[in-house]
């Protein structure tokens, strides 16, 4: 059973309550290229916060955060490479590789 | 015991799984966020200013409630069916894939209950624009869903623009990380505001308090506030560089020899809010409304026409957070098997039907005007997932809903028309009206032409999936995980 | 001759297309509009691989050839803002996992004794042909003719080009018919009264039910199927792949759902995998039972899907009819009305075939196919006593 019952547990390895807690920073690779966060953030805060406005290859231009809540999909990036995760819905996670995608 | 699930740990099912608990229900809460708290509770320690949140005292409690329920964060629920009273009576049936957002190989969960409460909120409605896809343009929930959760802001000189008391806690929120508001400016003209609020929307009772915070913010920050004007254009080569803004009529059409252009590197866009009806959908839940809003039907009990589900918060009617918590407490209580006439429910029942009126203010003042087609131009995309441009649809109008979506990949995209949707199917209908030929009745523009065979329902908002999956993730162990005590 | 054309999804747009260039004076009728229903809601596959000789088999060859001249032809006339067929001769390659290698290999000789190009693959080639394929598969065959197009945007084209020609749209529903001397000399629908020399009922799954109301009731059932939908992707699915089981599903009158895996990738990016079979009527309801079923399939197939996102799914019913075979021709009980329906899940590949039988049947026109096993008099079809 993956519910925590008394607890508010986030899941897997994005830890909110272990690792990553509310306070420190956090380093993603990001094209291979060290980014430090602040500990909590999402990836598009990571991003966001290093200065980036746009990671994504639209069949036309950049894309970055739009909707900023998990709806449009236009922040995808790739983590460990794993394709099509929302950079507005997943925490950093110390040592996350993340790529750009680029829709042919 | 009665077994109640609730998805979505916003303020309305937060407030209905504490109610459901108190009413001696055994209850699991599903929500995809990393942790509970929806659209509204999203301070984070160390990220966000305490400025930017309200209602905390409210939140911890609500908190502490769940001590006695199920909860599932992370949890991504692609399915609800609702399972026929058969060999194991009626039920609900909910499915998810737990773990960080969008990984892969996540942990199946299956739950099972015997009522359901919805609520799954909603999103931001912002309308196209020329322009809109440039990056540093957002949405006005993204800046403060950023603002909040991360501590960061798109841009340094950020314009607000759209419709709606919101737009407010956006510019402070803004303003609290250190962007530079360079005005807010609201749609709707005076005369629709004194038709729905007083002549300047904070000075309504009842949200008072609030919102004359935030005007003092405004001021505080000196942020210019207009009324009757919005960006009908935003400028840019690789990225935001400024924006048009012009005034609006008050069916929102620009007003022409009235744009300026104003310099900001990020462009905050909000005309409104759109629920997140698929799963009430997918149920069979009755929805109701017209092309400025679809809501799923309840009765006074926050009941679906569907018994065993019921649906509380911004999926049954845009009201913010207060009439959210008032209608989850409803939802829960009735969803555990108390009565309507159960004195817990009295507090929640006044509070919503207070709230349920300040919802149709808001709708009187800010609600979406036909007119802001006029801001488009042909080539405007208006499907971003899939780069289509206002003029392929318009071509492609006068064929059934289904058809136009194929023919043109509308709607068609990773969002599954969340974003477009409603803009699209405002274009079809604009154009069908402007057409001569073909166009016959019985197609109906608000979607009723397509999604069923033989028959009408509702086009855009009937999504199979209500959250993306993994092929490898919809197997996994089919064991419930409710009730099993 | 006037001719209604009613029902304007695949069949009917092609029927309207062929009699209009034939010089009849059509009305194309559908109650919702052009490409409304299955022809939407299905996928593209214009299959001679899965054809078992016989009367259908024959059918499918002549149309997939007929198919390669007519999408290019509706391409080439496209006017503004019309959508391309998209039409790709990618051919198929059919796979079997261990224990299916036989039955696989004796269904291909069958077909290239009807002159199916159907060619077994080795090890080297079959990775070439298809990196990502599992490397579980025992035998592949690759059928060159197997073709695929967009089956919504072609309806659209063919509708378009059946205007060009003089054909009339009306979005009305067929309520009835009005006989003079045991002929139907006017259709009634919910726009008025059409007077017609002739009606073909293109009704799809609905056609039954059509048949009904012009007087000659038609066993036609609804067979529900589920196709998923992926996130758009670099191509990583060269053909039309499938798993050879697809071959038993296809002739199946059982009511229980089956699966069977047909995986394709689309001009769009998206990959899609097909499909289910249940026979529930026109339930709109097909819950998560076929997706998963489908999933899992199309993952051994493709074991990189496991990790692909799953965008969508959506369903159709088929029309077919009790002995599987389409129903093309005059019915024997009304005179005028014709019948092209019952094309079950290969609909899109039969359209330009059925519509040259229905101008052979309606206005004498030539045809080298042979009409006999497709008429409505044939038993258990409901029509005949
Ligand atoms: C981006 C954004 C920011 C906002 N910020 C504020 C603000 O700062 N102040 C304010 O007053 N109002 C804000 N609002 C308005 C807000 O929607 C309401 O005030 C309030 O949050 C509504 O409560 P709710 O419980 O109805 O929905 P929500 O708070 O939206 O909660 C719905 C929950 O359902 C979950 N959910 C939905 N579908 C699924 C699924 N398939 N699987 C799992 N979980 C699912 C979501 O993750 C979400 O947590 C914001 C709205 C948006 C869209
Ligand atoms: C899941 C699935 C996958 C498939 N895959 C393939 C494939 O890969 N290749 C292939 O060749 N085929 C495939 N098919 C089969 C194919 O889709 C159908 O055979 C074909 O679309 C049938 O076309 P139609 O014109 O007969 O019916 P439809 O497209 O359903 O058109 C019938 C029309 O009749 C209209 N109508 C009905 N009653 C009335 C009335 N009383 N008055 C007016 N109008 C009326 C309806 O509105 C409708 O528009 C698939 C089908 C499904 C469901
Ligand atoms: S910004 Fe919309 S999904 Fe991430």
């Amino acid at each position: 059973m993956s519910g925590a019952r008394g607890a508010t547990a986030a899941h897997g390895s994005s830890g909110a309550h272990g690792s990553s807690g509310a306070h420190g920073s956090v380093e993603i690779l990001v094209e291979g290229e060290t980014v430090a966060g602040r500990a909590g953030q999402t990836i598009a805060g990571v991003l966001l916060g290093s200065g980036r406005v746009a990671w994504r290859g639209a069949q036309q231009g950049e894309r970055g955060v739009f909707c900023g809540i998990g709806v449009c999909h236009d922040c995808l990036v790739t983590v460990n490479g794993v394709e099509g995760v929302r950079a507005c819905q997943r925490e950093a996670v110390h040592g996350d590789r993340v790529e750009r995608e680029v829709r042919g | 015991m009665t077994r109640v699930a609730v998805l979505g740990a916003g303020p309305a099912g937060l407030a209905a799984a504490e109610a459901a608990l108190a009413a001696g229900a055994q209850v699991t809460v599903l929500d995809e966020g990393a942790r509970p708290g929806g659209q509204f509770w999203r301070h984070r320690p160390g990220l966000t200013d305490p400025r930017m949140q309200h209602g905390v005292r409210r939140f911890e409690q609500l908190q502490s409630a769940l001590a006695g329920a199920v909860v599932h964060s992370g949890a991504a629920v692609w399915s609800v069916e609702l399972r026929e009273p058969g060999e194991r009576g009626g039920a609900v049936v909910l499915r998810a894939a737990v773990g960080p957002a969008d990984g892969a190989r996540r942990e199946a969960v299956v739950v099972e209950a015997d009522a359901l409460v919805i609520a799954t909120g909603a999103h931001d409605l912002a309308l196209p624009i020329p322009g809109w896809t440039l990056p540093g343009v957002t949405t006005a929930g993204a800046a403060q869903a950023l603002a909040k959760r991360d501590g960061v802001s798109v841009g340094r000189r950020t314009l607000v623009a759209g419709a709606g008391p919101f737009l407010l806690p956006v510019a402070q929120s803004l303003a609290l990380v250190g962007s530079t508001v360079v005005g807010v400016h609201e749609a709707s003209r005076i005369g629709a505001l004194a038709g729905g609020w007083l002549p300047k929307p904070w000075q309504l009772l009842g949200k008072s308090a609030e919102l004359a915070q935030y005007a003092g913010a405004l001021a505080r920050h000196r942020i210019p506030y207009r009324i009757g004007s919005g960006v009908v254009r935003v400028l840019g080569d690789e990225r935001v560089e400024g924006a048009v803004v012009a005034q609006l009529d008050a069916d929102w059409r620009p007003r022409p020899g009235t744009e300026r252009v104003i310099e900001c590197d990020a462009v905050a866009l909000g005309h409104g809010f759109t629920p997140r009806l698929e799963a009430a959908v997918m149920l069979g839940c009755e929805v109701t409304g017209d092309r400025r809003g679809r809501f799923v039907v309840v009765d006074d009990g926050q009941r679906t026409t569907q018994p065993r589900v019921f649906a509380a918060g911004e999926v049954t009617g845009i009201g913010g957070a207060d009439a959210a918590l008032a209608e989850g407490a409803i939802a829960g209580y009735r969803a555990a098997g108390l009565a309507q006439d159960d004195e817990r429910l009295h507090a929640a029942l006044r509070v919503r039907d207070r709230m349920r009126r300040f919802a149709r203010r808001l709708e009187t003042a800010h609600g979406i005007r036909p007119g802001w087609t006029a801001w488009l131009d042909d080539d405007t995309i208006i499907c971003r997932c899939e780069a289509v441009a206002k003029r392929a649809i318009v071509e492609r109008a006068e064929v059934p809903l289904r058809a136009m979506r194929l023919a043109t990949r509308a709607g068609l995209g990773p969002c599954q028309a969340r974003t477009c949707g409603r803009a699209v199917e405002a274009i079809v209908a604009e154009a069908r009206v402007s057409a001569t030929g073909v166009t016959a009745a019985g197609q109906a523009v608000d979607g009723s032409d397509s999604a069923a065979p033989g028959g009408g329902d509702l086009g855009f908002e009937r999504r199979p999936l209500l959250a993306p999956v993994r092929l490898g993730e919809l197997g996994g162990a089919d064991r419930p995980t409710c009730g099993e005590n | 001759m006037r001719i209604a054309v009613i029902g304007a999804g695949v069949v009917g747009a092609a029927c309207a297309l062929e009699l209009a260039e034939r010089g009849a004076e059509v009305v194309l009728v559908d109650r919702v509009g052009i490409a409304a229903e299955t022809s939407s809601r299905c996928e593209g596959n214009l299959l001679v691989s899965d054809k078992a000789p016989g009367p259908e088999a024959d059918l499918a060859i002549h149309s997939n050839a007929r198919w390669r001249a007519l999408a290019d032809r509706l391409d080439a006339e496209r006017t503004g803002g019309q959508p391309e067929t998209e039409f790709e001769a990618k051919g198929g390659v059919v796979v079997a996992f261990p224990g299916g290698e036989e039955a696989l290999r004796r269904f291909a000789a069958a077909q290239r004794g009807i002159g199916i190009r159907a060619e077994e693959l080795d090890a080297e080639r079959l990775l070439a042909a298809e990196p990502h394929l599992s490397p579980e598969v025992a035998l592949a065959i690759h059928y060159p003719d197997d073709a695929q197009l967009q089956p919504s945007n072609t309806t659209q084209a063919l509708a378009a080009a059946a205007v060009r020609h003089g054909a009339r749209l009306v979005v009305a529903e067929v309520t009835g018919s009005r006989a003079e001397a045991g002929r139907i000399a006017a259709i009634e629908t919910t726009a008025g009264a059409i007077e017609v020399d002739a009606v073909v009922n293109c009704a799809g799954p609905w056609a039954g039910e059509l048949g009904r109301r012009l007087g000659a009731p038609l066993d036609i059932r609804p067979r529900r199927g589920v196709i998923l939908v992926t996130t758009p992707m670099p191509q990583r699915v060269f053909h039309k792949v499938y798993d050879a089981d697809y071959v038993g599903a296809v002739g199946s009158g059982d009511a229980a759902l089956q699966t069977s895996t047909v995986v394709e990738s689309t001009p769009g990016g998206t990959v899609l995998i097909g499909s289910s079979r249940e026979r529930v009527g026109f339930d709109e309801h097909p819950g998560v039972d076929p997706v998963r079923a489908i999933a899992a399939k199309a993952t051994r197939l493709f074991p990189f899907l496991e990790e692909t996102i799953l965008l969508r799914s959506y369903f159709g019913f088929r029309p077919y009819a009790p002995d599987h075979l389409p129903v093309i021709g005059e019915d024997p009980r009304v005179g005028g009305l014709f019948h092209a329906t019952g094309h079950e899940g290969a609909g899109i590949g039969l359209a330009p075939a059925t519509a040259e039988l229905v101008a052979h049947a309606v206005l004498g026109a030539p045809t080298s196919l042979d009409p006999v096993p497709f008429l409505p008099g044939r038993p258990g079809i409901g029509v005949a006593a």
